[in-house]
């Protein structure tokens, strides 16, 4: 008795250290995480002076929205931030509608060939043409420079329409459709009147995996696209933000005086604004939807 | 009796019910196409690896040429360089990267406090959606020679004179291309394993508490067990990707200064086709990177079967 009570004892000492360093290690991990992005909204409101002497590090120092303002100004960013939202939309609804119907289709028992039709699919996951292929492939289609090239590729994701399938199966019964037939009606019918409307969580995690897949993407764009004008947001953004420009413009301002020092350092925090700008949209909207991004992983870890 | 239009009579024939259910082929038929046209077409358009190919020729009337551009690619100076690269980003982020979620889902899942828990998984789940133009701007923006905040910082400690010197620092590419990538997914990629930690028995803990065990000893009896197939079949998958480092983050990362270490197979492909045309030659590196990727995924697959864990298939 008294052995199991020291025993006790000796645990719940160990256990209250131990929530201690659970505490510690994820605060630094917290830290770690948010202060990048932190610092981006703080250096986005401050002075630019103070922020390239390093005197901005954990609260706005000077408070100013020159750097948006500059933003403002820039036209090709929101040329690109059109071109985006358009490309984001029709590539979403595209890709959407392409993946749940299939995921119906495969989740159906009655489906003869399910497992050549898998095979077909899954295939494509682990082998493909390549990059030279498909660019060769795309230039005879007479696509090069075409918008419709940025819509099309990639609307349909093998891995998305396993989630829809299982998602299918697992949360409407085939005795439901099977009820349903008997009354005379169709897959079609079906689809539309039964299970969209039984599936919002899936169709949302679809919207925004799709959405957002668009919204971050540029390679199809930068290999397939030709004219400016017809550039996504992110390719303008690697103009601005990633470009070697930075480092050329540090040198150059040891050479040239004050008043281009003055011009240089605000083009140097409005990068921080347009990280700001490109982002907001998918990090506002991000917490609401976060239960139905993680629910989508879910899903798709669901062994098939 | 069924009056409906599928009766559940087994001996119907197969091309019958396939007409009872041509709209469920009709529901497939975009994605099929699609997947015809813009994979399989040009999986078929391999064969320009085998071949010189020339424009105004086609993918077809080009002259066969063996393996002409495989012994040409084993034998360029730069083939062990892109080779050894590749290797070296993807074991190190496998190393450093792969662990990392598994513990950091332990963590969260043995945390006392649920609103924190829930603070700090939110938090870590933002930085996924970061495109990865604006990682690598991040990373640009923050380790610049002398504006940069991680220059500032490291002056600050006297850790630092001068400039920063790391962006154009070969030995340094792999460790800022690996950790910008822990740091933008690790809150993401737990919770696949957060996940399966929910699935454990509840009366699991109590037994356990019941004998005596602490916290840790619970994490390593009862929380990693559960989580075991699932670091498996995750296992698997990223092994099988060994050599198929994303293109994008390293093309956006790399500049004049590091390629000795940042050139891998994807950005070389890229390079060599669409920059110089050379299409048969990128096609044929290419496909030598496929190839080893299927092997990898198929023999890593193997391992895990003998091994009496969960596999793929």
């Amino acid at each position: 008795m008294v052995i199991k009570e020291g025993k006790k004892m000796k645990r719940s000492h160990f256990d209250f250290w131990f929530d201690i360093v659970i505490y510690i290690v994820l605060g630094i991990t917290l830290f770690i995480i948010a202060y990048p992005l932190y610092f981006v909204i703080i250096a986005s409101v401050s002075d630019p002076i103070e922020v390239t002497s390093g005197r901005v590090m954990f609260y706005p120092v000077k408070f100013g929205l020159d750097s948006y303002k500059k933003v403002l100004e820039y036209k090709e960013l929101w040329i690109g931030y059109r071109n985006t939202l358009i490309y984001t939309t029709c590539y979403t609804l595209l890709s959407v509608t392409i993946t749940l119907m299939a995921g119906y289709a495969l989740s159906r028992k009655e489906l003869i060939g399910k497992n050549i039709i898998m095979a077909y699919m899954v295939f494509t996951m682990f082998f493909s043409g390549g990059l030279i292929p498909t660019y060769l492939l795309v230039r005879s289609l007479g696509l090069i420079g075409n918008p419709v090239v940025i819509i099309i590729l990639g609307s349909v994701n093998v891995y998305n329409i396993i989630i829809a399938r299982t998602f299918i199966q697992s949360t409407i019964p085939n005795e439901l459709f099977e009820a349903a037939s008997m009354d005379g009606c169709g897959h079609t019918r079906f689809f539309f009147s039964v299970v969209l409307p039984l599936s919002p969580a899936l169709i949302a995690v679809m919207v925004l995996f799709a959405a957002v897949t668009q919204w971050n993407s540029w390679f199809n764009a930068m290999i397939y696209l030709n004219r400016k004008e017809l550039m996504p947001l992110q390719m303008i953004l690697r103009d601005i933000i990633v470009s070697q420009a930075t480092f050329l413009r540090e040198m150059a301002m040891d050479v040239l005086g004050e008043d281009f020092a003055r011009e240089a350092l605000l083009a140097e925090t409005m990068k921080y604004a347009v990280i700001i700008v490109a982002s907001l949209p998918i990090l506002v909207i991000y917490p609401f939807l976060q239960k139905y991004f993680v629910k989508g992983i879910m899903i798709g870890s669901l062994k098939q | 009796m069924f009056r409906g239009r599928f009766p559940i009579h087994r001996r119907k024939s197969y091309w019958l019910q396939v007409l009872e259910n041509y709209e469920l082929y009709l529901f497939l038929s975009p994605a099929l196409l699609y997947l015809l046209i813009f994979h399989y077409f040009p999986m078929m358009g391999i064969v320009i690896a085998f071949k010189d190919f020339t424009p105004s020729l086609g993918i077809w009337g080009s002259p066969w040429v063996g393996l002409r551009h495989f012994i040409r690619f084993f034998n360029m100076p730069m083939f062990s360089v892109i080779l050894k690269n590749t290797l070296t980003l993807s074991i190190y982020e496998l190393l450093a990267g792969f662990p990392l979620p598994i513990i950091l889902a332990l963590i969260l899942n043995s945390c006392p406090s649920l609103q924190f828990k829930k603070v700090v998984q939110t938090v870590s789940y933002a930085p996924h959606f970061i495109s990865t133009v604006v990682l690598v701007g991040m990373i640009n923006i923050f380790f610049a020679p002398s504006y940069g905040i991680v220059g500032h910082i490291l002056r600050k400690f006297h850790l630092l004179e001068g400039p920063l010197f790391i962006l154009n620092d070969p030995a340094w590419f792999p460790h800022l291309y690996v950790w910008s990538g822990i740091w933008a997914n690790l809150g993401w990629n737990s919770i696949i394993y957060l996940g399966a930690l929910t699935g454990v028995d509840l009366n699991l803990y109590e037994a356990a508490e019941i004998d005596g065990a602490n916290k840790l000893q619970k994490i390593i009896h009862i929380d990693l067990p559960a989580l075991l197939p699932t670091i498996v079949v995750l296992f698997i998958l990223n092994a099988g990707r060994i050599m198929s480092i994303g293109f994008e983050k390293v093309f956006l990362m790399q500049n004049a200064m590091n390629l000795s270490t940042s050139e891998v197979i994807s950005t070389y492909v890229y390079k060599t086709g669409i920059g110089q045309g050379s299409y048969s030659l990128a096609t044929a590196i290419g496909l030598f990177n496929s190839v080893i990727n299927f092997a990898m995924l198929i023999m890593v697959n193997k391992i895990a079967k003998k091994l009496g864990e969960t596999s793929l298939w």
